[in-house]
């Protein structure tokens, strides 16, 4: 199994915080925004997110947490279902500016999925995608992301192995990883 | 990642306990969906389920239908009593007819034990067992278990105590293979007649003090008298059993200990669960039939993922 290193810890650092800076372009004073990390690994990047915007604007963005499971296209066709992860919506939706936060952009069918589970707690003025890794010309739906960390060619076959120290990680690190 | 070990849900005594947890965690966040302001997911939109019920049924089969359809699955409801049964038609014949409509699940009560058991060794479709006889009726064993653990925090440990009607109960067999496999401790009380004789062999213990059984346990689970199922007298009258064997929110009261009460329904009030009981704080009554459908979702979602 080869592994490329893809994003150190100081890397990563500065591109969360380069992102953190884009919304707070486009946000303003973020009085009408939510951020929604997808389980199971996007909440992690979304909490980051979180305390960083917190410690640069002292303000309190709700967040919360959005499992698309249910709403996958692909249940019943693959060998072993997903396991559902919990959903934690502690806002309001309607009307909000929402930012779906995830750790990779592949296919783009859980943030379609995930686009349909949000729909059912309401109907956002508008959302935006956030992801860290963004695999371009691997999709299969018409699905681009408004905020990358950082963008890389990848093959179908390969696969992005995102460890960061909530998740139980020493080091925040993602890599390329190449299947057998 | 994570399957059932069984393509169909036949009874408890057939499942693993990794199963039940990870029917309970996916329980969990159906819950949770049922609670939204769109209580739908799109999971089962390409599945067709059908119910086919040889015996009557209300909060089972509405159960199942409302989990259903909440799970966006097609539904079609069979009852033996306005059918072709009637005829003189077969279980196997009927089943078979069914499914060369193209229906991908069955859901099925019948009055004789085994029967669900005898269709999957014939039947190509998942089977969900709604209550055979006096055998099982899994999903009402899950859906309490759900319930206590809820309630409490957990199984393993508990003491529940199964009262009243133990021996026509597919409940009380179900609900003992479940809450064992989760670690529970388990009590059965009732008349002796209604008492099957060698249930002592399930490593259960038997008590024929209502009294000293609410005493001893956590949770009570009451079972309703099944007149229907009982051929001949096991006790004299009803106000009798009542007297013996009815519990009153008085006697939960002298308790001056706290205990969950808990009843599959439906309840003859003033029989084995005076009206005040049922509807006392004790009670997780009106709890259960809402874990009910969390609990079948759960059920038929990891079933047709299951193929």
């Amino acid at each position: 199994m080869q592994k490329k290193l893809i994003l150190d810890s100081d890397l990563l650092d500065l591109t969360i915080s380069r992102l953190c800076q884009q919304l707070i372009e486009n946000h303003n004073d973020f009085n009408d925004t939510v951020i929604m990390g997808m389980q199971p690994r996007g909440i992690f990047v979304a909490e980051i997110i979180h305390e960083k915007l917190k410690k640069e604007t002292k303000k309190d963005i709700p967040l919360g947490y959005l499992d698309s499971t249910f709403y996958r296209d692909d249940f019943r066709r693959r060998q072993i279902p997903a396991k559902a992860n919990e959903t934690r919506v502690p806002f309001i939706i309607e009307g909000k500016k929402v930012v779906l936060v995830d750790d990779v952009l592949f296919t783009g069918r859980t943030i379609r999925a995930a686009m349909d589970a949000m729909i059912a707690f309401g109907r956002p003025a508008t959302v935006e995608l956030l992801v860290l890794i963004d695999r371009r010309r691997n999709r299969e739906l018409p699905i681009s992301a408004d905020y990358v960390g950082k963008a890389v060619n990848t093959l179908a076959s390969q696969r992005v192995l995102v460890e960061l120290e909530a998740q139980g990680h020493k080091q925040n690190k993602i890599w390329l990883v190449n299947k057998d | 990642m994570s399957k059932l070990s069984q393509k169909h849900l036949l009874g408890i005594k057939d499942i693993t306990k990794e199963d039940i947890e990870l029917i309970f965690d996916t329980a969990d966040n159906f819950k949770e969906v049922i609670n939204r302001p769109i209580k739908k997911v799109p999971s089962l939109r390409d599945v067709t389920i059908a119910n086919v019920f040889f015996e009557n049924s209300t909060r089972t089969r509405l159960s199942f239908e409302l989990a259903q359809k909440r799970l966006s699955a097609d539904v079609i409801n069979f009852s033996a009593s306005n059918s072709s049964v009637k005829k003189g038609e077969t279980l196997l014949d009927t089943v078979n007819n069914i499914l060369a409509m193209k229906v991908d699940m069955i859901v099925m009560r019948h009055a004789s034990p085994g029967a669900p058991h005898f269709l999957a060794k014939h039947i190509k479709a998942n089977i969900v067992n709604a209550g055979d006889g006096t055998h099982e009726h899994p999903t009402q064993a899950l859906l309490d278990a759900f319930s206590i653990r809820e309630r409490l925090g957990g199984v393993g440990g508990k003491k529940v105590a199964i009262i009243g009607d133990i021996l026509h109960s597919r409940v009380a067999l179900s609900n003992i293979f479940a809450l064992q496999k989760l670690g529970a401790r388990i009590m059965v009380c009732g008349p002796p007649t209604l008492l099957p004789k060698f249930i002592g062999q399930l490593g259960v213990e038997v008590e024929f003090d209502v009294k000293k059984a609410l005493l001893w346990c956590d949770v009570a689970n009451v079972l309703r008298i099944q007149l229907e199922r009982q051929q001949i007298k096991y006790f004299p009258s009803l106000r009798e059993y009542s007297l013996y064997y009815g519990i009153t929110k008085k006697m939960l009261d002298g308790l001056k200990k706290p205990i969950v009460i808990m009843h599959p329904g439906p309840i003859n009030r003033g029989v084995e669960l005076s009206s005040d009981a049922a509807d006392s704080q004790h009670s997780i009554i009106l709890d259960q039939v809402e874990n009910g459908v969390a609990i079948r979702m759960a059920v038929l979602y990891l079933l047709a993922g299951n193929k």
